[in-house]
């Protein structure tokens, strides 16, 4: 307790200083600790995002676009395929559910998805308000969608082509809200979802059972309550099962399912069927067979996110070592400043050790004002690297429904922390070992 | 340089020899100073007189000869036992006084209470500050004092632990005439209070007689 009071006190004789050593200690450990919980939030974000999708069948092209597009809405999609290919492969007997998902349109900067409401199941959404789409022209919003829109049940919008705001409105043809979505902390939640003819109505496809009868004002449909059905994956088990039962209960079949059979000789076309295996194995012979179709692509969100995450992690690793370049610079200016003051407090502990003070604890008394400045400049730089991670995070989250927080700890911040207080450590050690060695009486005859 | 024994030595030396290199520092036949003695070490600049303060202070070894201090042989104990035996049994007060600048004067009394290992005692530190004549001073930083007023928080953190020694290295020098009689009065007084002895280093012929006895050191041949 001596030694910690008179260490705080010479911090605090000193105190331009202290609050350089502590100022650079803190923006070093700030920039690591902020690096640390960006790169394990976006990853476990990915992950969040990719979860029950083993696979995504789109056009060829760059698989990670196809990714990016399809599963995080991030990008525009490399193409559309048609239909009738992708649900050859979804009734491939090694896939157990099968999802489309069709893009092109959005409103206020959020993509519009027409798929079917398995697609709600996938993150496990609970509905706010209302339920899911049961027509054409019916949607349902996400979370952050409602929160930035205002959107309820009973609102009305216009889609915009494009997948950014500012694209071509579609005037005549405006979508009701039915449905709102408790967050989910997934893309899903900036995403409006409705029914694939929906997006191929305002696409001017060919859609000859529900285009045809379908009012645009209201979105009602003939024929539209046999269409609905529960929240839930599209189970191809289930389906074989049901196929045995009366033609009443067909009749309440799955939407994607109904749209493939109905429509499995159009043209109508869809971005991507996000896929999931019956079994592992799957993995290692789907990809490659669908591949060899040559006119469509099989894309793995897992392995494509570890390339994308490759590719941050060069980014982040310069980020990284330009933080730790900091946190070495505050490590040497406290070296420097320790150091520098020996020779001026040579006295003070030639007077300590005279007092009663052993080599050992003059030892500690100089470690302990090193790590003081080091303690306080990595609790600076964990309030910084938290706060800031807070703010850009409520930032993204607001913007771009990116789930992110500084509220939360790295795994590997306490071993950082451990690290950062060791630097300052260090840095004293040398300082420490020459005031050890003091000659006390040399020392006080040379005074 | 002898002194007839007494029953109640604080410190002991015999045979006591130091040499810096080749060159002999210090040569004592035998030396004592009693419990509320006060003697003044006087002689020429390079005799030997703060060697021999910092040999009876354990900080440097003898090259030859006995140091018993309480009737302990401080030269053969260790570095941190000498190191805690000295906080615990000696004060100190030199020319320079090194008061810890960070520290206010209380809190450098306070120090010295602290690394002497003793129980905080907040008494005796408050009757030290009155004696003293610091009560006012008490929560000032050292740069705030003059050099009169630092010598007797020196003096007070010399003695706020009770020790049986107290050794000073010409603690006058830096001090007008007027203020080294004050300094030296309230030296004596406060180590006679403890009953501690007073060895004082000193070339100023004008304190000598003020002491007890004093013991004049010549330049080694």
């Amino acid at each position: 307790m001596t030694w910690l009071r008179l260490a705080f006190a010479n911090l605090a004789l000193s105190p331009l200083t202290t609050a350089v050593n502590v100022l650079l200690m803190g923006l070093g450990t700030a920039s690591i600790v902020l690096l640390l919980l960006a790169s394990a939030q976006l990853s476990d974000t990915m992950s969040r995002d990719a979860r029950g999708i083993d696979l995504v069948v789109g056009a060829t092209g760059s698989p990670v676009q196809l990714i990016l597009s399809a599963v995080y809405h991030a990008d525009v999609p490399p193409g559309n395929i048609r239909l009738e290919d992708a649900q050859k492969w979804a009734e491939d007997p090694r896939v157990k559910t099968s999802i489309p998902v069709s893009l092109g349109d959005s409103v206020r900067g959020f993509r519009i998805v027409g798929t079917t409401p398995e697609f709600l199941s996938i993150y496990h959404a609970q509905f706010a308000s209302g339920g899911a789409w049961t027509k054409p022209m019916q949607a349902v919003v996400g979370s952050a969608v409602a929160a930035a829109t205002g959107f309820a049940p009973g609102s009305k919008f216009a889609g915009a082509h494009g997948l950014v705001d500012g694209g071509h409105v579609h005037d005549g043809e405006s979508y009701v809200v039915v449905g709102v979505l408790a967050p989910t902390g997934t893309v899903q939640d900036r995403l409006v979802m409705t029914s694939l003819e929906s997006v191929w109505t305002l696409h001017g496809e060919n859609v000859e059972h529900t285009h045809e009868a379908h009012d645009h004002e209201t979105g009602e449909a003939p024929g539209a309550d046999e269409h609905r059905h529960d929240v839930g994956h599209h189970d191809h088990d289930a389906h074989e099962e049901s196929e045995a039962q009366s033609h009443e209960e067909d009749t309440h079949a799955h939407e994607g399912h109904e749209i493939a059979e109905a429509r499995v000789d159009s043209e109508a076309e869809i971005t991507a069927m996000l896929l999931s295996y019956r079994t592992p194995l799957a993995a290692t012979s789907l990809p490659r067979d669908i591949n060899a179709t040559g006119s469509l692509q099989a894309a793995s969100p897992a392995m494509e996110v570890s390339r994308v995450l490759q590719l941050v992690g060069v980014g982040m690793t310069a980020l990284t070592a330009f933080a730790w370049v900091l946190v070495a610079t505050a490590g040497l200016s406290i070296f420097a400043a320790l150091y520098g003051s020996l020779r001026a407090r040579r006295g003070e502990h030639a007077m300590l050790r005279c007092l009663g003070a052993t080599r050992g604890e003059l030892l500690l008394y100089l470690i302990t004002e090193g790590l003081l400045m080091s303690l306080l400049g990595v609790a600076l730089g964990v309030l910084l690297g938290h706060g800031v991670m807070e703010l850009v995070g409520s930032w993204l989250s607001n913007s771009r429904g990116v789930v992110m927080t500084g509220w939360t700890w790295a795994p590997s911040e306490a071993l950082l922390l451990l690290g950062l207080l060791c630097v300052g450590g260090l840095s004293a050690f040398i300082p420490a070992i020459q005031a050890y060695r003091t000659d006390v009486a040399r020392t006080l005859a040379e005074a | 340089m002898s002194h007839n024994s007494s029953a109640n030595p604080v410190v002991e030396a015999k045979s006591l020899s130091f040499r810096y290199g080749s060159r002999d520092a210090v040569n004592i036949d035998s030396f004592q100073l009693d419990a509320g003695e006060s003697l003044a070490v006087i002689g020429p600049s390079g005799c030997g007189k703060t060697t021999l303060l910092h040999l009876l202070a354990g900080l440097l070894k003898p090259a030859a000869g006995s140091i018993e201090f309480l009737g302990r042989d401080i030269t053969s104990m260790g570095g941190a036992q000498l190191d805690r035996f000295r906080g615990q049994y000696i004060g100190m007060v030199f020319q320079r006084l090194f008061l810890m600048p960070a520290l206010t004067v209380r809190q450098n009394v306070e120090l010295a209470q602290q690394l002497a290992r003793q129980p905080r005692d907040n008494g005796r530190i408050d009757a030290l500050l009155q004696q003293l004549d610091l009560v006012e001073l008490s929560h000032r930083k050292p740069r705030m004092l003059s050099q009169g007023q630092a010598q007797r928080v020196a003096i007070a953190r010399a003695l706020v632990h009770r020790p049986a020694l107290v050794l000073a290295d010409e603690p006058t020098s830096a001090l007008d005439e007027q203020h080294a009689d004050q300094a030296l009065a309230l030296l004596k007084e406060a180590a006679a209070e403890v009953d501690a002895a007073l060895l004082v280093v000193t070339h100023d012929t004008r304190l000598t007689g003020r002491l007890d006895r004093e013991l004049e050191m010549r330049t080694p041949t």
